[in-house]
């Protein structure tokens, strides 16, 4: 016999799929996640700018809930939910929507042109009104046209709503240089000087957190309850058995996109008439993919999505705050969230996932 | 220096014969389910063991540690009495190990040959013309028909089975497992496979062929090793023992194995199909001049190799596909009126007053939502009752209630998403709703594929009864047996086109097998 020693390398762990998770047992995760990313972040930190950890986290922490910041950033976190909430149906029917971004904007500006145009002429009330109806007709062109072409020609949505991104970027920059001749890349207060929206109790931005909070309720229920939402959900899960019991796929994706778009017409109404009362081609700042993340984090059930908007905010505007306060490079800021929503989406797969380490020993003796 | 001992076998004369392959105690989980538990199985060199089990009993999870695709939790392989580690498909090829899955895994633009010598990674120059040579002899030597440049896409199924079992013998294996490999086969086709399985065991090769279709054990197998849940329950010698028995061993109780058959009462005309053409978006002509009647009352079988058009002719009349050309009609067994069913879409069908159910072939894929639980799959075909905006869920969660308990479906609850149920009980959710709503017309395809016996017989008798209802069933299935022994009149289908109905009572399966493969013929002639 030859003297060679049998291989016995063995694998030392596999990974199995969970069947079930207990809730509290996928709760511990997540806390353990997010603890863990706090270490890394604060690892991170002082290898690379040694300020102490616990002052950051603080900073962050003052950042987002220090005084007179928390109402700001309640709003922050509706504008961001209500851009979740206009993505949901759609990622929910599996289209997968990259224009909310694009959406938006081109409800901002049809938000503004009303103001500029329309401002003074009518009286405020009616001005209200018609910017509404045309922030919501804008959204809802904007996001049916890809929903139109992907229905009855197969086109991929995810090219087609991303490019319409662009247009509307570029429409909002024509628009800035015949509004504003001075070259300004904003056009600001000063010449949107009606139809901004009534203080709710002497308050600003009360009346857009109500109407967020309106439409999450509504939407809860659209999904959950109606006729419509159960559709969406067949066509989601699966194109085959929506036709085999004949839901016509067409129309449903169509309305659904129509749907995500008028939603996304209100955050945009909300962010010109409610907020800014101001436009550029930068006052989405994002919201429209950052929303996408919102909208899975939260598995697509609007209740969630207000905490896993919170998040999100939470984090973006602490870190800056970090950023501005250490004087550090803004990009530090982006690099925390990073870490963070790494280990905040990386915990799923220990929630979907187990690991099995094997603990036997080899029982096949070795030949010499 | 002490050779290792572990696979020597003392047989009852007390000589030694060395064991080609050998597990012991063998465990493999997933999860919480035991897949395989303490399995101790033999398989001598030069013979052809059959493994036997239901569906889901583990037979293939077993084979794929053989092979490399799964690993052992506990227990250990020996092969030639070497015990040895195989935590992938190389080692398995190193070990001289092969097989031959169920679903084939070959690239479909290149030549037999390419695919044969696909991923080997020898340090000879590579000479396609050479590699050619070998396959021929191969074919040659075991008298497998093959062309070594036929591209794959122009293969039938059993060509591209030939391929696989090929590409195992080129790359040297002595031990060859087989996964179902009858499936897709025609009897005649299966005799051909069986007759070279036969030869590769004389030339000193071991095979294993995983199987639960009873007569093909009996035919070709030497030993049978039989699988029961998971669990190992002994290996026989063929010879010594019959059917029966096999089958009790598999099911783990006595069960009769006939199928009951009334005969049709009051049959009328109720469903016509004339002239119904399709042409698929390749433009292959995958329904070819489709005519027939299905009667009340009635079993009419349809049968063909798989992909014959079968399941396009049932969309074609649930109203999911279009047909180019052609009739369906209905006949209202109310008032005997006439209703065209063509270029309506299933909605629309259904507020015509039709009762057409259909239980199709792709179960989690298109009857059902795997990911809803079971109220809101009983709801899929009711949802759009009333004119509320809203859904209205107490019908389906009475109905599933009913379901669970009048067909024993085995769920925790109503709730439990239906992808976590085992085939029989996905299917019985399935047929359960589909037959809830009093249909005239159902058809069904495949609908005991994957189920075990039990669950078998279950669905056999849901559908007779609902022949005795006065129901006209449609009935695609790939067990001739079973279509013989259940339907009333039995429609062939090959490639397409009718070629043949013949009477369930009478007909033979050879007769049966020719027709499977009859207008075949006749097209390649065309080319």
């Amino acid at each position: 016999m030859k003297n060679k020693k049998i291989k016995t390398h063995e694998p030392l762990f596999h990974i199995s799929k969970r069947t079930d998770i207990s809730r509290s047992k996928a709760i511990i995760i997540r806390v353990i996640s997010l603890l863990a990313a706090l270490v890394v972040c604060g690892i991170v930190t002082k290898i690379f700018t040694g300020d102490d950890p616990i002052s950051i986290f603080k900073t962050i922490y003052l950042g987002a809930f220090g005084t007179g910041r928390t109402l700001v950033t309640i709003h922050e976190i509706a504008i961001l939910l209500c851009v979740s909430l206009a993505v949901t149906p759609a990622f929910k029917m599996r289209f997968w929507n990259t224009g909310a971004e694009g959406q938006v904007l081109i409800s901002c500006l049809s938000t503004a042109m009303c103001m500029f145009y329309l401002g003074g002429k009518v009286s405020d009330g009616v001005l209200i009104l018609l910017m509404a109806v045309f922030a919501i007709a804008a959204g809802i062109i904007w996001a049916v046209i890809p929903a139109f072409f992907k229905a009855h020609w197969g086109t991929n949505e995810t090219l087609f709503t991303l490019m319409m991104n662009y247009v509307a970027i570029q429409l909002i920059e024509f628009f800035l240089k015949i509004a504003d001749k001075s070259g300004s890349n904003v056009v600001g207060p000063d010449l949107l000087t009606h139809g901004w929206f009534p203080k709710l109790f002497g308050t600003n931005y009360l009346l857009n957190i109500f109407i967020v909070a309106v439409i999450t309720v509504l939407l809860y229920i659209y999904l959950n309850y109606s006729k419509h939402g159960y559709e969406i959900s067949v066509v989601g899960e699966s194109e085959n058995t929506a036709k085999y019991i004949g839901i016509n796929v067409k129309k449903v994706i169509i309305r659904t996109m129509a749907l995500s778009g008028a939603i996304c017409g209100v955050a945009g109404l909300l962010l010109v008439g409610g907020a800014s009362h101001s436009i550029d081609s930068n006052l989405a700042d994002g919201r429209g993919f950052t929303a996408i993340m919102v909208s899975w984090l939260a598995k697509f059930n609007p209740s969630t999505m207000i905490l896993t908007s919170l998040l999100i905010v939470f984090l973006e505007r602490g870190a800056d705050e970090v950023s501005s306060k250490f004087g550090l490079n803004a990009d530090f800021a982006d690099i925390l969230t990073g870490i963070i929503l790494f280990f905040i989406i990386g915990c799923e797969f220990f929630i979907n996932y187990k690991i099995n380490i094997n603990h036997r020993k080899t029982n096949i003796k070795e030949e010499k | 220096m002490s050779p290792c001992v572990f696979s020597v076998n003392f047989n009852t004369g007390g000589t030694l014969i060395l064991n080609a392959l050998e597990l012991k105690n063998v465990t493999k989980r997933f999860g919480d389910v035991v897949a395989n538990n303490n399995i101790n199985l033999t398989v001598k060199s030069g013979e052809i063991l059959a493994i036997l089990g239901e569906n889901g009993s583990g037979k293939t999870t077993l084979m794929n540690m053989i092979a490399g695709i799964y690993f052992p939790d506990e227990g250990s392989i020996y092969v030639n009495g070497k015990p040895v580690t195989i935590s992938s498909p190389k080692d398995a090829f190193n070990l001289k190990i092969g097989m031959i899955h169920q679903h084939f895994k070959l690239v479909d633009l290149f030549t037999a040959t390419e695919n044969i010598v696909l991923g080997i990674n020898d340090k000879h120059k590579f000479n396609i013309k050479d590699a050619e040579k070998r396959v021929a002899e191969i074919s040659a030597k075991y008298g497998f028909d093959i062309d070594p440049k036929k591209k794959i896409y122009d293969m039938s199924v059993s060509e591209k089975q030939t391929v696989e079992i090929v590409k195992v013998l080129y790359r040297g294996a002595d031990i060859l497992i087989l996964d179902e490999p009858t499936a897709v086969l025609t009897p005649q086709e299966t005799e051909k496979l069986f007759t070279v399985i036969k030869k590769m065991k004389e030339d000193g090769k071991s095979i294993i062929i995983i199987t639960h279709k009873m007569h093909e054990v009996l035919s070709v197998s030497d030993r049978v090793a039989i699988l029961r849940r998971g669990e190992y329950i002994d290996t026989v010698v063929t010879a010594e023992t019959n059917e029966a028995q096999l089958t009790e061993m598999m099911v783990g109780k006595k069960i009769s194995l006939n199928i009951s058959r009334s005969e049709p009462k009051n049959s009328v005309d109720r469903l016509i199909v004339k002239n119904l053409n399709l042409t698929n978006a390749d433009g292959v002509k995958v329904l070819d001049n489709i005519s027939f009647t299905a009667k009340s009352g009635e079993i009419l079988g349809v049968a063909g190799i798989a992909g014959s058009g079968q399941k396009e002719l049932l969309e074609s009349i649930a109203g999911l596909i279009n047909s180019s050309k052609g009739e369906v009609t209905y006949i209202d067994p109310s008032n005997n009126s006439k209703i065209d069913l063509r270029k309506k879409t299933p909605m629309q069908i259904r507020e015509l007053g039709v009762r057409l159910s259909f239980v199709p072939e792709d179960r989690l894929g298109m009857g059902l939502v795997g990911n809803m639980d079971i109220i809101d799959n009983m709801m899929l075909r009711s949802y759009k009752n009333g004119h509320s905006l809203f859904l209205d869920k107490k019908p389906p969660k009475k109905l599933a209630d009913k379901i669970i308990k009048e067909l024993e479906v085995v769920t925790p609850s109503a709730t439990t998403p239906v992808r976590r149920l085992s085939g029989g009980n996905v299917q019985k959710v399935l047929v359960g709703r589909e037959i809830s709503s009093a249909p005239t017309v159902l058809m069904a395809a495949y609908p005991v594929r994957g189920l075990d016996i039990n669950s078998s017989y279950t669905i056999y008798n849901l559908l007779n009864k609902q022949k005795e209802n006065g129901v006209a069933i449609i009935f695609v299935g790939e067990d001739l047996d079973v279509l013989l022994e259940l339907c009333d009149r039995i429609l062939v289908i090959s490639s397409g086109a009718v070629s043949g109905i013949v009477d369930g009572r009478t007909a033979k399966k050879e007769e049966i097998g020719l027709l499977m493969t009859k207008a075949k013929g006749a097209k390649e002639n065309e080319e």
